[in-house]
């Protein structure tokens, strides 16, 4: 039996921003910027989140829709751009508060906006491994992230937070992964020194050598291994640094704007960052029914791509969706901040003693 | 030292872990080790019990001069809920208007960071609570 996604949940921070809101105290025309980047609204955590409190929510709703005692789970890796400790792994927070402890191996991932995915592709490959040489029943793949914008950047109009967690496994399968293959090459389109707050990007850099190249690129390469072409997948989901690079990166592809709707959240809550495809990944499967077939690819900075080929198993029916939130359900909830508030939450005011 | 004591009662605040008596079926957070109603007799009968966090605001009062560190949080709600499977345990109440808490709302735990020693100390993170089917504005 082929190894794929056994159970999934999402956690969306419940605080919204609009672009109109930031706009207005840059002197930008945040109207016009939020239609130029496709962006509605964009979530915000609130004070007390992170991204270890937020990949830690994501997996106890994933946990939540399937009987799966979390001590089989033998693996947690958990992607990032926004881990809250330099050293000390945010895999340990999770193992520890969904009851997985202490049997188990675990790490952080690191990859742009591709960690997340890159930790579902290393999660395939320890359940497919000889049981002999590492038993794994299950292992679990998050991406999550409380990214940030320098204040005034183009980017805070899109930086967000939110969280995905996919169980990998064999066993009630609900998708099969049958196929996944990289991209990866040395591009500077996007970078964040340590010890730096706020990342970098060089403006003109990240559409066309970036984004376009190595999702084009990725997707092509699923299609041609599978022998598989547009016409053939019921539904794609790419990464989603905005709401337009998506719908122009699967139109020049040759996927009709119905087949990535149900995968695009980037409009609705910003970019997640290590969660954006991957959320877009859960709203697909929120809707699929068996032998639906998807193509994801994700994107990062740095760069790369990760290609999935996933088809849909009779296992969906019975699968307990309704035990967690749906992305729609979860994006539908939000209260809308002032950019005040939005520079306290996001701990940009100094405050005394600091 | 802060960071053992936190860490001893990790599983306690990640988790709602509590303790179940054998002999009555009482849920009691946190941990005991002798059940108040059947006494001597639950010695050795005393299980470890993890609480699901649904309950209900028994009671509840808004902070509005917050200690320092919960100062980006201010107002903030602070609650006696009644878990589901009994007792009772005092909680802070996120992601809401304080105007809007009341007395019977329901409410589900989240996890949060509670506390963080400094820029340079431990992270504590730990249960709170959130009003259910609340948020749209
Ligand atoms: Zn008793």
């Amino acid at each position: 039996m082929k190894a794929g996604i056994v159970s999934y949940g999402i956690y969306i921070p419940r605080y919204r921003i609009t672009p109109a809101s930031i706009g207005a105290v840059w002197g930008q025309d945040g109207n016009s910027m939020g239609k130029a980047l496709g962006i509605e609204s964009k979530s915000v955590p609130a004070p007390d989140e992170d991204a270890a409190t937020i990949a830690v929510e994501s997996a106890r709703r994933m946990l939540r829709r399937v009987r799966v005692d979390p001590s089989r789970i033998g693996a947690i890796f958990v992607g990032s751009e926004s881990h809250p400790y330099a050293v000390k792994p945010t895999a340990t927070i999770v193992g520890e508060a969904i009851g997985a402890t202490p049997v188990m191996t675990a790490a952080d991932f690191e990859f742009a906006c591709k960690a997340g995915t890159a930790a579902i592709q290393a999660c395939l490959g320890l359940v497919h491994m000889d049981d002999n040489v590492m038993p794994m029943d299950y292992a679990l793949a998050i991406g999550s992230d409380t990214s940030q914008g320098a204040p005034g950047n183009a980017l805070e109009y899109s930086a967000s937070a939110g969280g995905v967690s996919f169980l990998i496994g064999k066993d009630d399968v609900i998708a099969k992964i049958d196929h996944s293959i990289s991209i990866t090459t040395d591009t500077p389109d996007f970078w964040r020194r340590e010890g730096m707050k706020y990342p970098s990007h060089a403006e003109r850099f990240t559409g066309v050598p970036a984004y376009f190249k190595h999702v084009e690129m990725c997707a092509s390469k699923v299609m041609e291994n599978m022998g598989t072409k547009p016409g053939d997948y019921d539904y794609a989901v790419f990464h989603q640094p905005n709401g337009k690079f998506p719908v122009n990166v699967a139109r020049k592809l040759g996927f009709t704007s119905e087949k990535i709707a149900p995968g695009l959240w980037t409009p609705r809550i910003g970019n997640t960052y290590s969660a954006s495809m991957m959320m877009g990944l859960a709203g697909i499967l929120d809707v699929a029914k068996p032998n639906d077939l998807i193509l994801g690819v994700s994107y990062g900075s740095g760069a790369g791509s990760d290609g999935f080929h996933i088809e849909i198993t009779d296992a969906i029916e019975d699968f307990n969706r309704s035990a967690s939130p749906l992305v729609a359900d979860e994006a539908g909830l939000g209260m809308d901040i002032d950019y005040a508030t939005y520079l306290k939450f996001r701990k940009k005011i100094k405050m005394e003693g600091e | 030292m802060a960071v053992a004591r936190y860490w001893r009662q990790q599983e306690q605040r990640y988790s709602l872990a509590g303790s179940k008596c054998a002999i009555c079926n009482g849920s009691f957070f946190p941990k005991r080790t002798i059940c108040p109603t059947c006494h001597r007799r639950s010695i050795g009968k005393m299980e470890k019990f993890l609480f699901s966090g649904k309950g209900k605001v028994v009671t509840y009062t808004i902070v509005h001069d917050p200690i320092i560190s919960y100062a980006d949080q201010s107002p903030y709600v602070l609650a006696v809920i009644a878990l589901e499977e009994g007792d009772l345990v005092l909680g802070q109440i996120v992601d809401c208007d304080p105007r809007i808490v009341d007395i019977d709302l329901d409410v589900e735990m989240v996890f949060r960071r509670l506390s963080a020693e400094g820029a340079s100390g431990t992270i504590q993170y730990g249960f709170k609570f959130r009003l259910m089917d609340v948020g749209s504005s």
